[in-house]
């Protein structure tokens, strides 16, 4: 595995494979002292074109517990603001040593042009491009999910196991990388949006669709993935005629959490917006593990830098 | 895989590779039994008695040899609860602590696990199958100091095949086996491969030309 | 009436053509005097100072017209030159091309107009027909002066807004009634603004995947749905550029059952590539209107076999490098095309058995002459004709190399590919350009 770029690049095998290494990382991570030597002397450069707090210190916190350094490349006050290609950036950061580069950007397919224009040399860890993917977003989701519904196993597939996912799933990278790795691990995925915000092409999808949250919920699934939703999108961009309106069908609210089953969890990657996708008081109940998912990012991260980065290069180039 | 100076690797189970090489055997069940037996013993007599022990196996065979010893210990002490036992060893691995991960294909590392009672203020006892270059241990020791802060750490290592290149020495061994670096020790026991055996294998004249 | 355009300080000497399949039919020989076909036929009587081209085992077809090209110049520079893109439509086999009015300034004044076709006569490599804006700016609020450039020494009479669609219908009407006084016509790039911001590739289950905002059929189709009626209602020509949907085809073949005076035009790379070009994010692929489905691809080929489209049209776009090597969505769109486009059609359609060279000398020369007002282009291979011919060579396949390209332009999509026919000779009034690929220096 050199990059790490899109679900649809990833065997069962890898996924389960990282996710086992992000268990190991997970135990790790109680013991008096945290930071492991792994990735010494690595540096990990993390290249955001988009404005993500959340994100970049998640894996800020996963290169340095791992020992390696970490140089932050953020859009606002850089050479980047002012309009350096991506190919100046990348050949730049070459030429500085890199040794792997995590990107973020508003523009799908950056990732994979990093990884393949032949500018850069160095593993491509893809943090969100434009609508495409956000993979590492999906690992921690699913680690998530396996530790609530099949706790025990650190082996387990997600097989049996049915995800509601609600939200705008039209400009959703989260959702898209989430179909892919949830179903590649045996899970029933059913999508949830209004029929404006669902691609014209999910059809081909290996998942259901549905516009009614209400009868998706009826199922009974074992968790519910609430999408960040673009307030201003949706009454701006002409999807709703009121923000009321999209809060009264697509909205998490206390009443149809309530109606889930015991042992279903709720996820949402953040940051949410109280009160519109999300109830307030369904974010912060028992059944919410929007918290622990923080947490399991740093894990997720972990293991992704130690597969691409802690190994020899020569057997990743061997494999391409 | 040609020998280096790095850490055998004894995270990865291996499969029967002395097929078409020349192998002869050094250790049979009985031996490594009665060696095992020994080493129980040992810990014992140079230790306080077991309360204060730890015996953490470091994957994948020391792990299955650390607990052969502590089913001793606890026989030996005449403790008969299974709880005793899951307090009186674990396992510690150390894959994130290793000198030669980049020269190596990627490893997936294995469960830690910990008795709960910590390991801070007692004696642990690192159990491993082959001791070679040291690094192992090295990585082991490490990962020691990021769990706590024992009274002591103490070795036991059923083959010691010499070839040190770190100041890192067993406290105790089952055998002594003086070999070349061009040979490989190739270790089985029933809990991962079906049988208890310990062999040195030579290389057939391909693998000799390229170690 | 225009001229062709050969620097008549040199004339050239006599050519024999021997051997050669005009039309990929019968053997026939030609002698060019003079820059006319002189005579046609086996065993003609040859000057003794002629020079005699052996074309055993090609074909003869009558000089390519592009209807669609962008010359870049001025403004572009960057990007394409007058001079580099004529050389690399000569090497294409075309004895003319349309350049297209986005240029900076806009080709909306005679002015501009007469500038691009006198870059075109100093070059000399092909005939350079200006198209002339429809808006001033391209801007798609009033007409421009169209009657101007119609009468100017360029005698424009295709008119396109092409890179923008003249989306507002009372201007596409005024446009329509206003060229029919001088035999014009109007060349719509079909594309409902509304239904296409922030478009990026066709709207489909690939661009789902990608997550790349889509650019659907319905926008291309909705705007030739429209602009057939409104034809038909003022009784004026039409032609649309670059059909890429089987809607569209469906649309247009309706529009000419009904009689409708309608022209289509589809280009090399829709005959060819799908939206699955796109998985790799290679801005190469980035064109507009978009590569669409394996289905769309199917209906275009049909479309051209029965003629409901009529022409096959460039619409080269050479881009600078760095406008393409970039994200997908800050990348420019277009391909190059004028230096693989007779090979595009062997490939796709004379070689499936869908066209004969006749109607490759149709679709490519022909037609598009006809519809453009080039009077000395796609005139037949017979005595008394204008000699704007080419000689090719259909037998040898070679892997396609932008970097032998004339044109500025690399983005060529088909890099890599192995390509059939090879031109071994474009003659311009009479007057070799190219020989077997290479620009013939004056």
């Amino acid at each position: 595995m050199r990059h790490f770029i899109s679900i649809a690049d990833l065997s069962r095998e890898e996924a389960l494979s990282v996710l086992a290494t992000a268990e190991h990382m997970a135990q790790t991570q109680s013991r008096s002292i945290r930071k492991l030597p792994t990735l010494v002397g690595a540096t990990v450069v993390n290249l955001f074109f988009e404005d993500s707090t959340r994100t970049r210190i998640s894996f800020e916190a996963a290169a340095k517990r791992l020992s390696a350094d970490v140089i932050n490349f953020s859009a606002k006050g850089s050479s980047l603001s002012k309009g350096e290609s991506l190919k100046d950036t990348a050949l730049t950061l070459q030429a500085m040593g890199a040794d792997a580069v995590v990107v973020r950007s508003g523009s799908s397919g950056a990732a994979h042009l990093l990884a393949h224009a032949g500018w850069i040399d160095q593993p491509i860890i893809n943090a969100g491009d434009g609508a495409h993917e956000h993979p590492t977003q999906a690992m921690l989701d699913t680690f998530t999910l396996r530790r609530h519904l099949r706790p025990g196993d650190p082996l387990a597939g997600l097989d049996g196991i049915h995800v509601v996912i609600v939200g705008d799933v039209l400009h959703s990278r989260v959702a898209r990388s989430n179909v892919l790795l949830l179903t590649l691990l045996g899970a029933r995925v059913t999508l949830v949006a209004p029929p404006a915000l669902v691609p014209v092409g999910a059809s081909a999808w290996p998942c259901a669709i549905s516009y009614d949250l209400d009868e998706a919920l009826a199922e009974g699934p074992d968790a519910v993935m609430m999408l960040r939703v673009q307030r201003e999108r949706m009454v701006g961009g002409g999807f709703f005629p009121s923000e009321g309106e999209y809060s009264r069908r697509y909205g998490l609210t206390v009443a149809r959490a309530a109606a889930l089953p015991e042992h279903a969890i709720v996820l949402h990657p953040g940051p949410m917006n109280r009160g519109f996708e999300i109830a307030g008081a369904v974010a912060d109940s028992p059944r919410s593990v929007i918290v622990e998912q923080v947490a399991s990012g740093v894990f997720v991260r972990m293991a992704v830098l130690y597969h691409l980065l802690a190994t020899d290069a020569r057997e990743a180039t061997r494999e391409n | 895989m040609t020998e280096r100076h790095a850490v055998p690797d004894s995270s990865a189970p291996e499969s029967d590779a002395t097929a078409g090489a020349d192998s002869s055997r050094v250790l049979g069940p009985d031996e490594i039994r009665r060696a095992l037996t020994r080493i129980a013993h040992e810990i014992l007599e140079s230790g306080h008695g077991a309360e204060d022990l730890v015996l953490l196996g470091i994957p994948h065979r020391g792990v299955p040899l650390a607990r052969r010893l502590a089913e001793q210990i606890a026989r030996a002490e005449g403790r008969t609860d299974t709880d005793d036992l899951s307090e009186l060893y674990g396992a510690l691995d150390i894959t994130m602590y290793r000198d030669d991960l980049r020269s190596n294909p990627t490893r997936a590392p294995s469960p830690t696990r910990i008795p709960r009672s910590g390991i801070d203020g007692r004696t642990v006892v690192l159990v491993d199958d082959v001791l070679y270059s040291g690094r192992t241990i090295r990585a082991a020791l490490d990962a020691l100091g990021a769990i706590g802060r024992p009274a002591a750490v103490r070795l036991a290592v059923l083959v010691d095949r010499g070839h040190r290149e770190l100041p890192i020495r067993a406290d105790h061994v089952g055998k002594n086996l003086p070999t070349s670096r061009s040979e490989r020790v190739h270790v089985q026991l029933s809990e991962t491969d079906g049988v208890d055996a310990v062999d040195i294998v030579r290389p057939s004249a391909g693998e000799e030309a390229r170690a | 009436m225009r001229t062709e355009t050969a620097d008549t300080t040199v004339t050239a000497t006599p050519l024999l053509i021997r051997g050669g399949r005009p039309y990929g039919e019968d053997v026939q020989d030609l002698l060019l005097v003079d820059g006319r076909i002189e005579a046609v036929g086996t065993s003609l009587e040859v000057p003794a100072d002629a020079e005699i081209v052996e074309a055993e085992g090609c074909i003869v077809l009558p000089g390519l017209v592009d209807l669609h090209t962008h010359l870049r110049e001025p403004g572009g520079e960057e990007a394409e030159t007058v001079e580099t893109g004529t050389r690399a439509a000569a090497r294409g086999g075309f004895t003319a091309v349309h350049a297209m009015a986005n240029t900076t300034p806009v080709a909306d004044t005679a002015g501009v107009v007469e500038q691009v076709a006198r870059r075109g006569d100093a070059a000399g490599w092909c005939s350079v027909r200006p198209v002339g804006a429809v808006t001033v700016g391209l801007a798609g609020e009033r007409l421009a002066e169209l009657d101007a450039m119609a009468n100017s020494g360029a005698q424009v009479r295709v008119f396109s807004d092409d890179g923008k669609c003249v989306h507002d219908p009372v201007l596409m009407r005024r446009a329509l009634e206003y060229v029919k006084s001088f035999d014009g016509v109007i060349a719509q790039h079909a594309q409902d603004p509304r239904l296409t911001e922030g478009a990026q590739m066709h709207e489909g289950v690939v661009s789902a995947e990608l997550g790349l905002t889509g650019w659907p059929a319905v926008a291309e189709e909705s705007i030739i749905a429209r602009d057939v009626l409104l034809a038909q209602h003022v009784g004026s020509r039409l032609h649309v550029c670059h059909l890429s949907t089987a809607g569209s085809v469906d649309i247009i073949r309706w529009a000419k059952q009904r009689g409708i005076a309608v022209t289509a035009e589809v280009t090399p790379h829709h005959l060819l590539l799908t939206d699955e070009s796109v998985r790799q994010f290679d801005a190469v692929f980035k064109v507009n209107p978009p590569l669409r489905t394996a289905a769309d691809v199917e209906a275009v080929r049909e479309g051209l076999a029965d003629g409901t489209i009529d022409i096959v049209a460039t619409d080269h776009a050479p881009h600078p490098r760095d406008a393409k090597d970039r994200e997908w969505d800050q990348a420019a769109m277009g391909m190059t095309g004028l230096e693989t486009a007779l090979s595009l059609v062997q490939l796709t359609m004379v070689d499936e058995g869908r066209l004969s060279w006749r109607d490759v000398a149709r679709v490519l020369s022909e037609k598009p002459a006809e519809i453009g007002r080039d009077e000395d282009q796609g005139r037949p291979l017979a005595v008394g004709s204008p000699a704007n011919l080419l000689v090719w060579d259909p037998r040898p396949v070679r892997v396609t190399d932008p970097a032998e390209h004339a044109s500025l332009g690399r983005n060529s999509p088909f890099a890599g590919l192995e390509l059939p026919g090879a031109n071994r000779l474009t003659v311009l009034s009479g007057r070799p350009t190219v020989r077997d690929g290479q620009v013939v220096e004056r």
